[in-house]
Parts: C-alpha cells; sequence; structure tokens
C-alpha cells in the first residue's frame, strides 16, 4: 500500500512542517462590482501564490521564473454561467488562499443584489470583514448597510480598504474625507477593531506589497493586516457548551458522546451538568481516533465517557454545573428575513439551535431596523432581506446564550415546515425579564408517568432535590434544616429505618431530605445514594467542620450552593445583543 | 482570555467530522461516494475519526465506469477491506452492453450514461436520503457557490439559483419524500490542504499520484496513458515518460502530468511552485464551456 514516504529532511521538508502549523482565518468581503472587489480578490489569490515560490527559492537558494504578466484578475473569480450573463454576483462565493503565515476563507458576497441574505450569511462564519469604498466616490449608503450587517453578524474586526487610490491621484486628503466620514457612521455601532487601508487593487499598491505612491501611508498592506491580526480574543465567551451531535456506542463497553465543543474548555475529571435533565457527572475521557486528549478546545470535535450512566442523546447540551447557559422557550432575537413570502406572526416554524430542532413561532415583531438609517420602525412583519427585533416562542426550552457572548449557542434558523426552506437566521439577544430561567430551573425530562413535571417541581421549589447524608450531630442536623428552610428551601430531617425508601420519595417529590446517622454505616448509605440517584445524593461530615453547628450549617449551605443544588444570590440577567 | 488556536488542518478536520456527524443524526440512510481518489482517501479518514471507535456507519459507494485504471481498483479492493469499511459497486451494466464508451460517443456523452445516470440509478435504488462527496469549493469556478448541504430534487438535479442559505453551522437537512443532500463535507479544503493532511496522517492513496516511468500517448500537451483501447492517432506510438497523475478519473480522459515528484513532499513542493489548478488535465470539464456546471445541474457530483 502507498503511504506517504517521506524522502530524507530538506530544506522544504522542515518548511512543510511549519506550513503544517499555521493557523486559518475566515473573512468575508462586501462590495459592488464598481468597487473592484473581484480585482482585489483575484489579486489576493494569485500575488499570495508568489510568496510560496520566493520562500522556496530562498529556501533552495535558487531562483523560480516570476510569470506575473497582465492578468485580467476578475476573471479569477467570476463563477456560474447566469452570473456571467449577467456580469455580476448573486450568491456567496468562497475562495481560498494561503501564503506561509496563514490560511484564508473568503465568503466573498455581492453588494447590489440581495445583499442583506447574501452578506449575513458570508458574516455568520467570519472573524474580519473587508469593506471596499471606492476613493472617487466616498462612503456610500451601501458602505454603511455593509457594516451594520457585521456588526450585526458579530464580526469584530472591521477593515475599511479605500480602493482606486490610483484614479485620485494616491491623495491623502480624499483617504482622510473616507475615513472621517465612515467613522461618523460607525460611533454608533460595537466595532473590536475599524482599520483602514488605502488601496490600489488594479495597481497593486497596498495589496500584498506596501505601495511606494502614498509615502504618507504608513501603515500595513491588507495582506501583511490579515497575516497577523490576531481574533482569539473575540470568542473567549470562557464557560463549556458541548451540544451532543450523536450517541457513539459501538459495544456494550463503549458510550461516548459526540460532539463539537462550541466554546470553553473539557479536562477529564470536570464535573458536568446534561442538559435539559439536569443530572451531573464527571468526564471520564475525552476519546478520539489518535488516542484519549488530557483536555479539548473549542472548535475540536471530540466524544466524551462520562463516569456516571446517565441519560443523555442528541440535542441534549453538556455544560458545567455552576457555569449554566440560560434556559427559556420566550426570548428576544434579532431576525434576517431571507424569503420571499414574509414573516408570519403565529405561523408555525421550525427552528434549529446548536443540535436541537423545536416547533417555534414569531409571538411579536418590536422593530424593523432601517438598515440606512439604523432608525428602528414599527411594523407588522418583516419582509425579504429585512433586519428586525423579534420575540421568539419555541415549544420546548432553549438552552442559550446571547450571541453577542457566545454565537454557536446564540443563533439559529427558521425553517418553513411545508416548503422545507431557510427562512431566517436569528441572534439571540437575550432571554426577556422575569421569563428567562437558569437551566438549573427547567429540567424538562419525565422521569415517571406523573403529570407534574421534574421541571415544573423545581420552578416551585427553586432548588434542585436531593438527599443529605449527615454525619453528625442532631444540633448540625437541625440547625441546617432551619437555614435551608429560612432561604426558601423545601426541606425535612429522616429519621427513623427506611430512610432510603424516604428519602427517594422525597426526592422525587422536588424537596430536599438529611438523613442524620450518627456513624457512618455504609451500607445504608449506598441504599440511599442508590435510591436517588449518586447526582442527587450529598454526603457531609461533621467531623470535617466547625465544631459550633452555626458557622458548620453555614458552610454546608454555601458548598451546596457552590455545587449547584441550591441557588446563589439571584444574579440580574444581562445579556443582549446591543445593536 | 487568549486561548491557544488549532492549526488549519485541525480546524478543517473538526468541521468535517462535525458535518458528518450531523448528517448520520439527521438523515435516515446516508452513504458515502467513494471515488478512489486522495479526496476519497481523506474523507474516509474523517469519516473513521468521526465514528471513532465505531466503524463507519454508512457504505461506500463507487459508481465504476469500467475505465477505471487497474491500480485504482486494486487499491479500491484492498483498502475498504482493510479499514472494515462496507463497499458498493455500481455499474451501469445496461449502458455498456448497449456499447457505450468514450471512443464512439464522446467524453461528455460517455460521462452522463456511465457516471451521471448510474450515480442516480445507485441513489435511487439504495433509496439513499444523504451522500457524502469528495468535492472541494476550491476545485473549479462553479463550486465556489456550492453548498455543504446540496439540495437535489428528485431527479437528483441542481438548481444552483435556487440554493438554501447556509448560516453558522446549522444546516437544514429537511427533504421529502424521494429528495436528497449531497453533502460536501471538504467544502473549505484546498488541494494544498489534502496533501499536507495526507502527509500529516499518512493516508494511504493510489501510487499513480506519484511519479515514476510510465508508457503514454503524447497529444499536444497532454499525457495519455496506455491503457483499455486507446485509439491512437496516425502516427502515435506510446513512449516511457516521467509522470505522474494529478487527479483521477476514467483512464481515457485523464492526462497526467511530465514531473519527479516521487514522494508526497516532493508533490506538495510541485505544487506550490505550480499556478495551475488540479482539474487542469482532466478532459471533461474543458469539453463544453461551462461545462461542470452543466453536469452538476443533471445530477453528477
Amino acid at each position: 500500500m502507498a503511504t506517504a514516504c517521506d524522502s530524507p529532511s530538506t530544506g522544504f521538508e522542515s518548511l512543510l512542517r511549519q506550513d503544517e502549523e499555521k493557523d486559518l482565518l475566515r473573512l468575508s468581503t462586501a462590495g459592488s462590482v464598481d468597487d473592484g472587489k473581484s480585482t482585489l480578490i483575484g489579486r489576493l489569490l494569485y500575488d499570495s501564490k508568489g510568496a510560496y515560490e520566493d520562500q522556496i527559492a530562498s529556501a533552495r537558494k535558487a531562483s523560480v521564473n516570476q510569470t506575473a504578466g497582465p492578468l485580467d484578475f476578475a476573471l479569477l473569480t467570476d463563477g456560474l454561467r447566469s452570473e456571467r450573463e449577467q456580469g455580476i454576483t448573486i450568491d456567496v462565493a468562497y475562495r481560498y488562499f494561503s501564503t506561509p503565515k496563514r490560511k484564508f476563507i473568503i465568503a466573498d458576497t455581492p453588494g447590489h443584489e440581495q445583499y442583506t441574505r447574501n452578506m449575513a450569511t458570508g458574516a455568520s462564519t467570519a472573524d474580519l470583514a473587508i469593506i471596499l469604498v471606492d476613493a472617487r466616490s466616498g462612503v456610500l449608503p451601501q458602505s454603511r448597510r455593509h457594516l451594520y450587517i457585521a456588526t450585526l453578524l458579530g464580526i469584530r474586526h472591521i477593515v475599511v480598504t479605500v480602493n482606486k487610490m490610483d484614479l485620485v491621484d494616491y491623495s491623502e486628503e480624499v483617504f482622510e474625507q473616507v475615513r472621517l466620514d465612515f467613522l461618523g457612521f460607525a460611533g454608533q455601532l460595537i466595532i473590536g477593531e475599524l482599520k483602514f487601508i488605502p488601496i490600489s487593487a488594479l495597481q497593486g499598491d497596498n495589496v500584498v506589497k506596501p505601495g511606494t505612491r502614498m509615502p504618507w501611508y504608513s501603515g500595513p498592506s491588507l495582506l501583511d493586516y490579515l497575516e497577523t491580526v490576531s481574533v482569539s480574543r473575540d470568542r473567549a465567551f470562557e464557560h463549556m457548551r458541548f451540544p451532543v451531535q450523536y450517541v457513539i456506542r459501538p459495544n456494550l463497553d463503549f458510550r461516548g458522546f459526540a460532539g463539537q465543543l462550541a466554546s470553553g474548555s473539557v479536562r477529564p475529571g470536570d464535573p458536568v451538568m446534561v442538559l435539559p435533565s439536569g443530572r451531573t457527572s464527571r468526564v471520564k475521557s475525552i476519546a478520539t481516533y489518535d488516542g484519549d486528549l488530557a483536555v479539548a478546545l473549542p472548535p475540536m470535535s471530540v466524544t466524551l465517557c462520562l463516569e456516571d450512566e446517565v441519560d443523555v442523546s442528541r440535542g441534549d447540551m453538556l455544560v458545567p454545573p455552576q457555569h449554566p447557559p440560560h434556559v427559556a422557550r420566550r426570548f428576544e432575537a434579532m431576525l434576517v428575513w431571507m424569503n420571499q413570502k414574509p414573516l408570519d406572526a403565529g405561523r408555525p416554524y421550525l427552528l434549529k439551535h446548536s443540535t436541537q430542532q423545536a416547533g417555534a413561532q414569531v409571538a411579536a415583531v418590536r422593530y424593523r431596523v432601517n438598515i440606512n438609517t439604523l432608525e428602528h420602525e414599527s411594523v407588522e412583519r418583516l419582509g425579504f432581506n429585512e433586519i428586525g427585533a423579534v420575540v421568539v416562542e419555541t415549544k420546548r426550552p432553549l438552552y442559550f446564550d446571547a450571541y453577542d457572548e457566545n454565537r454557536l449557542t446564540g443563533a439559529f434558523i427558521l425553517i418553513d415546515p411545508l416548503t422545507n426552506e431557510t427562512l431566517a437566521a436569528g441572534m439571540i439577544k437575550g432571554g426577556i425579564a422575569g421569563e428567562t430561567q437558569r437551566s438549573e430551573e427547567w429540567l424538562a425530562v419525565e422521569f415517571s408517568t406523573s403529570r407534574v413535571t421534574p421541571a415544573e417541581r423545581y420552578v416551585r421549589a427553586g432548588h434542585r432535590p436531593f438527599a443529605i447524608w449527615l454525619v453528625g450531630g442532631e444540633d448540625l442536623a437541625y440547625g441546617l434544616e432551619r437555614k435551608l428552610f429560612d432561604r426558601g428551601c423545601l426541606v425535612h430531617v429522616l429519621r427513623g429505618e427506611d430512610a432510603a425508601g424516604v428519602a427517594q420519595a422525597f426526592t422525587d417529590a422536588g424537596l430536599i431530605s438529611i438523613c442524620r446517622v450518627a456513624g457512618d454505616d455504609r451500607r445504608a448509605r449506598d441504599s440511599v445514594e442508590r435510591a436517588v440517584g449518586s447526582d442527587r445524593f450529598v454526603v457531609v461530615n461533621a467531623a470535617t467542620l466547625p465544631e459550633d453547628p452555626e458557622p458548620a450549617a453555614d458552610e454546608i449551605c454555601r458548598s451546596l450552593e457552590q455545587r449547584g443544588y441550591i441557588r446563589p444570590q439571584p444574579k440580574p440577567f444581562t445579556g443582549g445583543a446591543g445593536i | 482570555m487568549d486561548q491557544p488556536t488549532l492549526t488549519h488542518l485541525r480546524v478543517l478536520e473538526a468541521e468535517s467530522i462535525f458535518i458528518m456527524r450531523e448528517v448520520v443524526a439527521e438523515f435516515q440512510r446516508p452513504v458515502m461516494l467513494y471515488s478512489i481518489g486522495k479526496d476519497s482517501s481523506v474523507m474516509v479518514r474523517l469519516a473513521q475519526k468521526a465514528f471513532y471507535p465505531g466503524k463507519i456507519p454508512f457504505p461506500l459507494l463507487h459508481i465504476d465506469t469500467t475505465y477505471k485504471f487497474r491500480e485504482m481498483i486494486e487499491f479500491r479492493d484492498r483498502f475498504t477491506q482493510e479499514i472494515g469499511a462496507r463497499l458498493i459497486v455500481h455499474i451501469n451494466q445496461k449502458a455498456i452492453d448497449q456499447g457505450a464508451n468514450p471512443f464512439r460517443l464522446g467524453t461528455q456523452k460517455c460521462c452522463g450514461l456511465l457516471k451521471t445516470r448510474s450515480l442516480l440509478d445507485a441513489l435511487a435504488e439504495g433509496g439513499y436520503d444523504a451522500a457524502f462527496g469528495g468535492a472541494r469549493r476550491d476545485e473549479e469556478k462553479s463550486r465556489a457557490k456550492e453548498r455543504v448541504y446540496s439540495f437535489r430534487d428528485s431527479f437528483g438535479q441542481w438548481d444552483p439559483k435556487n440554493q438554501r442559505p447556509e448560516l453558522w453551522n446549522l444546516f437544514n437537512s429537511r427533504v421529502d419524500k424521494g429528495e436528497s443532500i449531497r453533502v460536501f463535507p471538504l467544502s473549505n479544503w484546498t488541494e494544498l490542504d489534502v496533501w499536507q493532511y495526507i502527509h500529516l496522517e499518512n493516508i494511504p492513496i493510489v501510487p499513480m499520484y506519484f511519479a515514476k516511468m510510465r508508457q503514454m500517448v503524447v497529444r499536444g500537451d497532454t499525457l495519455i496513458p496506455v491503457e483499455q483501447d486507446i485509439p491512437l492517432l496516425p502516427g502515435e506510438k506510446p513512449e516511457m515518460v516521467m509522470c505522474r497523475m494529478r487527479s483521477l478519473g476514467c483512464s481515457p480522459c485523464t492526462g497526467a502530468i511530465h514531473s519527479e515528484a516521487d514522494t508526497v513532499p516532493k508533490i506538495i513542493e510541485e505544487m506550490m511552485l505550480v499556478r495551475r489548478s488540479e482539474r487542469e488535465n482532466r478532459v471533461i470539464d474543458h469539453d463544453q464551456e461551462g461545462s461542470m456546471e452543466i453536469k452538476k445541474r443533471e445530477g453528477y457530483f
């Protein structure tokens, strides 16, 4: 069998190893045919190849024949037949190029037709946006639209390339004017970094190499900037979110939950909570084809195995018990409407969010955004290529973060259940005051045939149900009961023979039971743990606590709070897309 | 908090694995189109990774035109057996019995019968609602706008003007009975990425990608392998040429290129230096203006 048999190491081999280690930058471009966008992209695609040739040549200490004759760069990016006939791009096209420093994916979107739908699509996966402005015409309404959509879709790095500088005599004044006009508008939006570069795509000034004709500009060329800009801080949402895609169960000994880590990191031993059931366990291992991992980082696709046999299926999400996402069936979102048929409030739609689908409807349209002026307009519904703020209701609770904080757990699409078309893209701003709950309050799984779900019991009680195995004196047991009761918990100290049966009944009923024992009888403890489930069972030994029951009970409460069993002081909801 | 960034190959790998798992979770009967080429080799490795320690949970389907190179068929049978994959080989026997061949019909009609028709028949017979293909967006201009989930109507046809918008990693998997989705998990890979991944992961590929002395007919700028009964033009005669294949198709339609690259790193070096697209030596892409787009509309991958 032929495999990649390596020849002895040469200058090229180490260069190759280095090249395999480079990272990836996804960007979107927007501009119209007249802005020279195709010429710019064509030049990036073509000239970047020269970088490899130079590098190889210097590694080999040889010269290469550079054949950069006069080329119509726009032809390199020309697309489908129907477009060629019309001479315009009508859909998002993906382009690829590499330099020895980075690989780039460009989502190239058209400037005119259906710009909203296409720009939103291209921007959804991009970390950086290039907005092209023709130096002769300055900032146009479409430049402002591009900027708004890029920021709405969560892009934090915007590069405004002021193109065709050759046609304005490479004038610094013209460039400055465009910059000031742009800044005036951009002030209303949330942007991480806004960069201006004067270029001539046709002549090549400041695209790949710095131009000599604009001595007044001392910044980097466009490619220099793209090669060095850091985007890793943009997605710094630190809490683990692991939407489960698929359960891998090849035999009785292996049960793993496959998915792509959306945020945070995960290590063996980490405590996790399963949404929506609220059951908890620990990560036993991170299984991959290349061996078990000590840590997984986003966006790795891995398979997690848990310590306990908890029920997990596709659509569930694994999260840290201390830092769960929001859970709600009603939330506010920004919606980009992408279908000829307008949004119909009250019509049943299908909503896809992370790895789950749920029936949904739009309960209200709050306003439409005029994307030229950013003004909010009062409307009944949204039409094709319109953007607005809406209230969405789902049949099942979603577990989400605000899109501003976490793109992957804050985004959704709406699908027409009849035609199967994708109708809209949504970005969750946040829950609605008073209606959002932290996820520990929403346990939707039904464990029995009871018509009352654990979730509802949970909402009523205001805390998770569990049993405390308390090895210690009566003073401590009743002191703890008093403290929990004062915090609003439903709690009772158990005495007598059948602790296991009673604790199980109490736990199923949504209550907290304290099993007070003088000595730690291992068999009795195991039977209670089995009865209530290990994620609803807490062992406390008074020997490890202060002797005085008062501070001892306080310490137990603190620990329960930290482990997510009882609610900490309520936190106000702070999410919101802010645009 | 600054998190360490993954390399571009690991990001692409994670994305492809995510796509494969979505398809297996959301469709009833997925299948993977297996063409024996280097992209298929990469795709199969990614499928192994996606479902590890389980086996690949769908069959591999090879559309055999009977004009494939002997080395390709040998590789196919050995490779699929070694990894324990289920292989289905489909041949449009009816067309072959009626004498379909590229020399008589021309490459365009031949492809239509032995590849496109055969593929559509095989997908219909298997009742597959999702088919993975190894196509990449950087291969050819018409592919740059292809979706990862490419919707096909009940005749297997593609409508470039009416594609579903595709945002984030939220793929719309809804299809009605008879309709299907072609899925391209390597959409965002380039030829260079594929070769680097083969190098990094030591993935087995057909030896025809490596340069050696081979019997070729030299026709203009094109080197045509001597295999099957290729008709020679007056004055033509096979000669030994140091060459290799950049892409593998049927023997009468796959040109070779002059090359000394006999290892993966040498191939990569050659690629970095040559500003040429890999499909350039595939005759079928040139037989009609915009030909790949036409084939795709009809149902070709």
